[in-house]
């Protein structure tokens, strides 16, 4: 088996000890909820998008150290960026937890992302993100590492279109 | 008598398998039993040598299965003292047992405003299937409160009682190991005009079971977690009750006669099984309770109070304030069913860590949410102890947590 520090790297560690963007949003922001019926984790995203962007996002919720710092580094992640391009996030994710990005319209895990198309998969950066690519190496734990990511997507599907 | 736990692991052929060069500590016997060379071997030669239909054939092999397979029937009986093997339903597994009571008995006796009475114990398969008979016919559920160390709250019970058609109750909680008065709560059921059903999935396995005893309408369990096979399970029910219910599945077996018009049921017990059964897991089912039997029900108890206290005595002087037991702290309430939480690390990372050592352990809600709501968790691990595990396993168990303090103690 692959040893644990794959597992628990530090910068993980950390967000789950500190996790960043913690709370509530009000309206207009929108909220979506995620449970993994594994191991009744459940996990709530707000969501403040202006203009196609990002303006907020909050997370409550609780889980495990994965679930919660997958959570933590993808709210920093987003922030701040257009819709499209946390799509391109989302989808870049997808595939370093070995999720086919060509099977997203089947896939029952995932909400399905509509303009995969158009995605230019490598030229999106995971920056810290990239720690819990040692996720993949522990099958069992992918589905705490892609929660947040779930909700974030039925969150941005919550989004009313201008 | 009390057995040696390392003696009865050399029957189950899955520990001689070692993980990463080391032993499987299996401490998730709640969740499924490890399986004896016994039933394996009892499964393998009755497919090997007397495979056979059973119930409608003339030929001898076919005579020789079906003998097989009630033979099964009759040791199921007799370990839990049914008066007649003809009260001895096999169905898939234990979910399937309370579906059918809530399905047959339920709609042939429950209406709108009648109460059913559960528990805050249970599993959601003693919950839905009552849920589901609520949105469709407007039955009324109560809910029997927990003591501050999870034992029911009898303080109220006579007036939860009343006017109750159905109590349907745990006699051992899968989450806290809570051993619950079956008795007292027959009588009380009995008392108040209800049904007592008994879901025994967590208690048969592992206590000497006496339907007789205790009074009871219908119980539910399952093979699978009495070192049997998974896929049969089992409903024992009053003769008087069974044969006063309509049928539950309908096709081959369960009738009498069948015409263009209509249909006239079986006796018991084929009124409940239509279609062919799973006839290997049932002879499977026979030779778990044959192995069973072998060791001793009393002693099984025994052996798992001894390990039950030993572990949470060792726990307890390792870990002191870090780590807490949830359910009853006397061995005499409990069965060796351990959930706990540890110095505040998510159960599905404690989980993690212990696999390291190969400990098996689950993490998760134990399909029991609204227990969990009530413990103000969303999960816990648990550590569950069987016949083939001694205290080395839970040495190991203790000594892999420190592994768990270690990356997240903070």
């Amino acid at each position: 088996m692959p040893g644990l520090d794959d597992l628990y790297r530090e910068i993980i560690l950390d967000h789950y000890r500190s996790p960043r963007n913690r709370g509530e949003l009000a309206p207009p922001a929108v909220r979506a909820e995620g449970h993994n019926p594994l191991c009744g984790d459940e996990i709530q995203v707000y969501l403040d998008v202006v203009d196609g962007v990002v303006n907020d996002i909050k997370i409550t919720g609780s889980g495990c150290s994965i679930s919660l710092s997958s959570a933590s580094m993808m709210s920093q992640a987003v922030k701040g960026k257009k819709i499209a391009d946390v799509k391109a996030l989302v989808n870049r994710f997808r595939s370093m937890m070995g999720l086919d990005i060509a099977d997203a319209e089947s896939d029952t895990d995932l909400v399905s992302i509509e303009d995969d198309a158009e995605v230019d998969v490598p030229e999106v950066k995971l920056g810290d993100l990239e720690a819990l690519q040692g996720v993949v190496k522990f099958p069992v734990r992918i589905k705490c590492a892609t929660l947040a990511w779930i909700t974030l997507t039925q969150a941005m599907a919550e989004v009313p279109t201008a | 008598m009390s057995f040696d736990g390392a003696l009865v692991r050399k029957d189950f052929p899955i520990f001689e398998r070692f993980i990463d060069g080391a032993p499987i500590v299996y401490l998730d016997s709640a969740n499924t039993s490890q399986k004896p060379r016994q039933v394996i071997d009892a499964m393998t030669s009755f497919m090997q040598n007397s495979y056979a239909p059973i119930n409608r054939s003339a030929y001898r092999l076919a005579g020789e299965a079906t003998d097989a397979f009630e033979a099964a029937r009759s040791k199921v009986a007799r370990f839990i003292n049914a008066r007649s093997a003809d009260e001895v339903i096999f169905t898939k597994n234990t979910t399937e047992s309370l579906n059918l009571l809530a399905y047959s008995w339920g709609r042939a006796n429950l209406n709108a405003g009648d109460v059913v009475v559960l528990t805050h114990l249970e599993h959601h398969a003693n919950i839905v299937p009552w849920h589901m008979l609520q949105a469709e016919r407007g039955i009324v559920l109560r809910w029997v409160p927990l003591t501050a160390d999870g034992q029911l709250d009898l303080t109220d019970l006579t007036a939860l009682l009343t006017d109750a058609k159905v109590f349907s109750f745990t006699a051992m909680s899968n989450v806290l190991g809570t051993i619950t008065p079956v008795q007292q709560l027959c009588d009380a059921a009995h008392a108040a005009g209800a049904i007592a059903i008994v879901d025994g999935c967590q208690y048969v396995p592992h206590n000497v079971t006496d339907v007789q005893a205790w009074g009871a309408d219908f119980l539910a369990f399952s093979s699978h977690k009495m070192c049997g096979p998974s896929g049969i399970g089992v409903l024992w029910g009053r003769e008087q009750l069974l044969d006063a219910m309509p049928p539950f599945l309908g096709g081959g077996n369960m009738i009498a006669d069948v015409r263009l018009d209509g249909f006239t049921t079986a006796p018991l017990p084929a009124k409940f099984e239509a279609g062919t059964p799973a006839i290997i897991e049932t002879i499977g089912l026979g030779a778990a309770v044959d192995y069973l039997s072998n060791l001793g029900m009393a002693n099984v108890r025994e052996h798992e109070m001894k390990l039950g206290s030993y572990a949470i005595r060792t726990l307890t002087e390792r870990y002191g304030n870090d780590i807490s037991i949830h359910g009853p702290t006397d061995i005499a309430s409990r069965g060796a069913t351990l959930s706990f939480a540890f110095a505040g690390i998510h159960p599905h990372d404690l989980s993690q860590v212990l696999d390291q050592r190969n400990v098996c352990v689950r993490a998760g809600h134990h399909c029991a949410k609204p227990l969990m709501r009530l413990l103000g968790v969303s999960a816990t691990a648990r550590a569950s102890f069987y016949i083939y595990n001694d205290e080395s396993d839970a040495d190991v168990l203790v000594d892999a947590l420190a592994g768990a303090s270690d990356i997240f103690g903070f």
